[in-house]
């Protein structure tokens, strides 16, 4: 899932400092899951302005509320009337979210609430992993299950590199210890008989797929609406 | 021969091979780097020019290498893949090329996080690995990633690393064989020190029949005080300085010379044993920040000078 992060509220307090209406949109999906941006987060990020205008005598109108999902048109068509009467979207939902609110409400603020971090899944309660970056040509076929592309810091495709030792990552450290992507790649291959992965060169990487070719964008024939049928 | 340069020459004609390190200036005038690389040249056959290494901003090595290429020395020009995508390096392959450089030593490069501007972001667009096929690519079939013919050719001598001392260890002599199947001439090794560790990984070498493949050459870094190797020892992963190593030179604090001297010792020792052991073909000798010492040590070993030299 997405994973996220509340910005700072210092950095929330200063980017809403201007408007005196405003409603804090809480996503039910992903941001709800990883504990960032879902009602609850909503409605304490929403009393923390609220508060700090206060202590400011800049008094606001503020109101939290939250949608399944603001990544879908549909979902955020349910709060066409609700937002006309504030100045400004504050959306705790990931980058897609407040971006499809953005594209639906073209009159309207629209701001972050959210650092959207990741595609990852949670490690433990409290603590989020990264585990996918959506490359677009995913090779965990043949790395049986582990990405080489976000587990190895240099998303090398024939490593490890020289820098791993005793399992961790040259960047790791003791506060942050960094397991070495491909030393797991190769214990794994190694448990399942497939470790003369590991000898083949593998050839470059076509990232045109991945982060450098502007939006990626999938069209489906098969399940698109032809209209006037 | 794929390049023709002096040390390809050295390791063709069957010498144990002897190159340097020059890390560029952290400026704009080179003339340290020129001086120590004058004041080395008739120890050592080539000099490897690194690129910004530890990922700390630097002159280029390719600006670098063409200085010393001037001056009648043959450079390694070091090319990381951590700061340059496909197109870049392959226009700086061509550029070296184009001046004289000969020898191109592909590295991953340490991690931008580690050097002087950790919020930079890494490229990585290829691998060491695929750096290295890449130039055998563009050398032996005269084409680039891309496909487009080269103008003119590139002659080339592939150089790499590879390190005994990192992990998993079992699998780091395969590695060797997957770079000299990516078309690796000759490595280099991380900087010796845990000689039991190295001793295994070089009989495995020779069991594969590797060291008939490919030019190997021993990494070594003569350590200059006790808080330098403990440093290295707590804070450089892929180093390994056994204790033994710490106590000895924690042990000649109070003899003639002291530490420095026995540091100098401890490397002219580790050249012999290389030299000794199957499977080695030179010495990277990387005296950082103590390049004035790099005749002493070479002297040292014996047997070395003078370097061979050969008709253009």
């Amino acid at each position: 899932m997405i994973i996220g992060e509340r910005k700072p509220l210092e950095e929330i307090f200063d980017r809403t400092a201007s408007f005196k209406k405003i409603l804090v949109l809480g996503c039910e999906t992903c941001v709800a899951v990883c504990l960032a941006g879902g009602k609850k987060e909503a409605e304490e990020t929403a009393s923390s302005i609220s508060l700090h205008r206060k202590e400011e005598s800049k008094p606001v109108e503020i109101k939290a509320d939250s949608i399944q999902r603001q990544c879908e048109y549909e979902f955020v068509d349910e709060i066409a009337d609700l937002v006309k009467d504030y100045d400004v979207v504050l959306s705790m939902a990931c980058g897609v979210g407040v971006q499809t609110l953005a594209e639906k409400l073209p009159d309207k603020f629209v701001l972050p609430g959210l650092n959207t971090q990741f595609l990852g899944f949670p490690l433990e309660q409290g603590v989020w992993m990264e585990n996918c970056q959506a490359c677009g040509n995913c090779v965990l076929d043949m790395t049986y299950g582990i990405c080489p592309i976000t587990r190895c810091s240099k998303s090398i495709l024939n490593g490890p590199c020289g820098g791993s030792s005793e399992g961790l990552c040259e960047i790791s450290t003791q506060d942050n210890e960094i397991a070495c992507g491909w030393h797991l790649i190769y214990e794994r291959l190694k448990v399942l008989g497939k470790q003369e992965y590991m000898n083949e060169v593998v050839p470059l990487k076509d990232w045109s797929s991945s982060f450098h070719g502007g939006p990626r964008k999938i069209v489906r024939e098969d399940v698109k609406i032809v209209r006037g049928e | 021969m794929f390049a023709g340069s002096n040390l390809e020459k050295v390791l063709t004609n069957g010498h144990f091979a002897v190159t340097g390190e020059l890390g560029p200036m952290m400026g704009t005038d080179l003339e340290e780097c020129l001086e120590h690389a004058e004041h080395n040249r008739n120890h050592v056959d080539a000099f490897n020019i690194t690129d910004n290494q530890t990922a700390v901003v630097r002159l280029p090595s390719l600006v670098t290498a063409i200085r010393l290429v001037d001056r009648g020395m043959d450079p390694i020009m070091q090319m990381t893949v951590r700061d340059r995508n496909r197109i870049m390096l392959q226009s700086d392959l061509l550029g070296g090329a184009s001046c004289g450089v000969k020898n191109f030593l592909c590295i991953q490069g340490d991690h931008q996080l580690l050097g002087s501007e950790p919020q930079a972001k890494g490229v990585y667009d290829l691998d060491s690995t695929q750096l290295m096929s890449t130039i055998r690519k563009i050398r032996d079939e005269n084409t680039f990633i891309g496909g487009g013919e080269l103008q003119a050719p590139l002659d080339a001598f592939i150089g790499g690393v590879v390190n005994p001392f990192a992990d998993p260890f079992e699998y780091r002599v395969d590695r060797l064989e997957k770079k000299i199947a990516a078309g690796v001439n000759f490595v280099q090794t991380q900087c010796i020190y845990d000689m039991d560790r190295l001793k295994e990984y070089m009989k495995r070498v020779v069991d594969k029949g590797l060291h008939e493949k490919c030019y190997i050459l021993a990494g070594i870094t003569p350590l200059k005080a006790v808080g330098a190797a403990m440093y290295m020892k707590n804070n450089v992963a892929g180093i390994i300085i056994p204790d033994e190593i710490v106590k000895r030179l924690k042990g000649a604090k109070n003899k003639e010379g002291g530490v420095k001297q026995e540091g100098l010792k401890i490397a002219i020792e580790q050249i012999q044993q290389c030299r000794e052991m199957e499977g080695f073909h030179g010495a990277h000798v990387m005296a950082i920040a103590w390049e004035e010492k790099v005749p002493e040590i070479v002297e040292g070993v014996g047997g070395l000078l003078p370097r061979p030299k050969f008709d253009d």
